[in-house]
């Protein structure tokens, strides 16, 4: 019934499932053993070497599904399950015909292609730059680039590989964004699951009696479960057991607003809504650190705002996001923010309580405005920004945003800003292509998720930032 | 006197931001900013009856059309005898 991309994605979920079920009847502990077996029962292996690596692999991921692991990142790489995926670079395949042109040899400058005596070229490695030439001029595309999908994944390189040949994530550098998770061919990269948390705090809540537990949901909701009603999806939170679902969009709201005037004041900014962008400016261009926006991120923002107004309140964020995992952590965000999920984990915890959400009522979301939930697609925080300015009669500040699709346009971006040669007053950084829509914790990811999310934008009652942040003062 | 508006999904809808806008210009108007705190709460789990208004934690269903006799009976009334 529920649609992944991947196979890896409905692993994990599957692995979530049984977790969470055994969390909820209070059984986890005695049977947490169990849980491999369910899932790879019998003595043939689906796609390891035999049942009992898979096992083990599966031990791995229930562990990492209950919170474990090892060191402080979110995002964990299960050595076992690394296949150890070649890493040579560009590499001559039996789709050599031996032909006579010899395209590849003209189009190297390092001279690193040589012949055998049937014309078959070979790439000489100590020559070889990687620079793929030969591969685009070959007619039987005879050359390939053999690289890790993990590393291809991580734009900003911290993945290498360690001594057993498995991936290794250098933890100081990773911005926790998820790419290499959701591009893992082999779902060896995994991030962490808080589930059990949650699912604990809202037992000893006794239905909300001893504090309240308030899901703040992420604007990229719009684009995710669209086998049900966005209505459904929010009666289906209430069903877990939440008191009430808040959209995060109204926190972006309230940036919005704020970011302008910091804007309008500063002269230059960048966002600082996205985790995994803030952690990158902080560890790769820490001098440009200085213009991150002092606001917190729109979760943190609405957070903020709960707890002010009741002090019994408890947050959990769900999301698309592994970062705001790493975000959750962090010494000025812990006290706003109790827990993070994924929007895969919100699935599995639905299916851990059947809770069919095509079966129940539609309840309702509704607290921010448009502007607010477009921030869920990249572009949507610089059109707020462009709007809270005009709102608030700044226009006489003329803005210049840049906006950064994927880290590595925001690299681009901060390379230039450091050479003084941006010729921008606003970089808007989203980690993941597309923005939040593109988060390694979204269910789906697709062509039509921006469409989804500009039409749940334009569905808000609220049509101006001003409109929606009213509610607040 | 705390007067508590909810400002939920369900409650918004149902025009709490009318809701709280009247209270605020009624407040203002009355000169009782110093005697009346205006404050928002995101649910009080009774969205059937929205939009959801407590003065000193007495329960009240509001809605714009009838905010202005709410403010004469229940607050203006009580405050000023």
């Amino acid at each position: 019934m529920h649609k992944f991309d991947t196979k890896v994605q409905e692993l994990k979920y599957r692995v979530l499932r049984e977790v969470a079920r055994r969390a909820w009847g209070d059984t986890l502990m005695e049977s947490v053993m169990d849980i491999p077996k369910i899932i790879a029962p019998g003595k043939v292996p689906e796609i390891r070497c035999c049942v009992y690596k898979e096992q083990a692999i599966l031990a791995e991921r229930v562990k990492l599904a209950m919170g474990g692991g090892t060191g402080s990142n979110v995002i964990q790489v299960i050595d076992i399950a690394c296949d150890d995926c070649p890493a040579v670079g560009y590499q001559v395949t039996a789709s050599c015909r031996g032909c006579l042109a010899h395209r590849c040899e003209a189009s190297c400058r390092r001279g690193a292609i040589s012949f055998n005596h049937k014309h078959e070229a070979h790439i000489d490695k100590t020559k070889c730059v990687e620079c793929g030439m030969c591969a685009k001029v070959c007619p039987y595309s005879a050359i390939v680039n053999l690289k890790r999908p993990c590393q291809v994944a991580c734009k900003i390189k911290a993945i290498d590989i360690n001594d057993d040949n498995a991936a290794r994530i250098d933890d100081e550098k990773c911005i926790a964004c998820g790419a290499c998770v959701y591009q893992c061919p082999f779902g060896a990269i995994s991030d962490r699951s808080f589930i059990i948390n949650v699912i604990d705090m809202l037992k000893r809540s006794e239905n909300n009696t001893k504090y309240k537990v308030y899901a703040l949901v992420a604007p990229a909701v719009g684009s995710q479960m669209t086998y049900a009603k966005l209505g459904q999806i929010i009666t289906g939170i209430k069903e877990l057991g939440f008191y009430t679902t808040i959209e995060v969009a109204l926190g972006a709201d309230i940036v919005a607003q704020e970011e302008s005037r910091e804007l309008v004041q500063k002269g230059f900014l960048t966002s600082s809504c996205c985790p995994a962008f803030v952690k990158y400016v902080k560890t790769a261009f820490p001098e440009l650190a200085e213009h991150i926006s002092h606001n917190p991120s729109p979760m943190v923002a609405l957070a903020k705002y709960i707890k002010k107004h009741d002090d019994s309140a408890r947050i959990v964020f769900i999301g698309p996001c592994t970062a705001k995992k790493a975000e959750a952590r962090l010494e000025e965000v812990k006290p706003f923010v109790d827990a993070v999920i994924t929007f895969e984990e919100l699935q599995a915890l639905f299916d851990s309580k059947d809770i069919d959400l095509t079966s129940l009522e539609e309840g309702v979301l509704d607290n921010a405005s448009y502007f607010g939930r477009i921030f869920a697609r990249s572009g949507g925080l610089s059109d707020a920004v462009v709007q809270a300015i005009k709102e608030q009669g700044l226009d006489d500040f003329d803005l210049k945003a840049c906006v950064c699709d994927g880290i590595e346009e925001c690299k681009a971006a901060l390379l230039r800003k450091s050479r003084n040669a941006l010729d921008a007053n606003f970089i808007e950084g989203m980690a993941c292509i597309s923005g939040c829509i593109g988060g390694a914790g979204n269910l789906t990811h697709g062509e039509k998720n921006k469409a989804a999310v500009d039409k749940y934008g334009r569905e808000a009652l609220e049509k101006t930032i001003a409109d929606a942040v009213s509610m607040l003062s | 006197m705390k007067i508590t508006v909810c400002i939920g999904s369900s409650c918004h809808i149902k025009g709490s931001r009318q809701v709280v806008e009247q209270l605020q210009y009624l407040v203002r108007e009355n000169d009782l900013g110093s005697r009346i705190e205006l404050g928002g709460t995101f649910c009080m789990g009774k969205c059937q009856q929205g939009v959801c208004v407590t003065v000193d934690g007495e329960f009240f269903s509001v809605s714009p059309e009838t905010v202005n006799d709410f403010f004469e009976t229940n607050v203006k009334a009580k405050l000023l005898g």
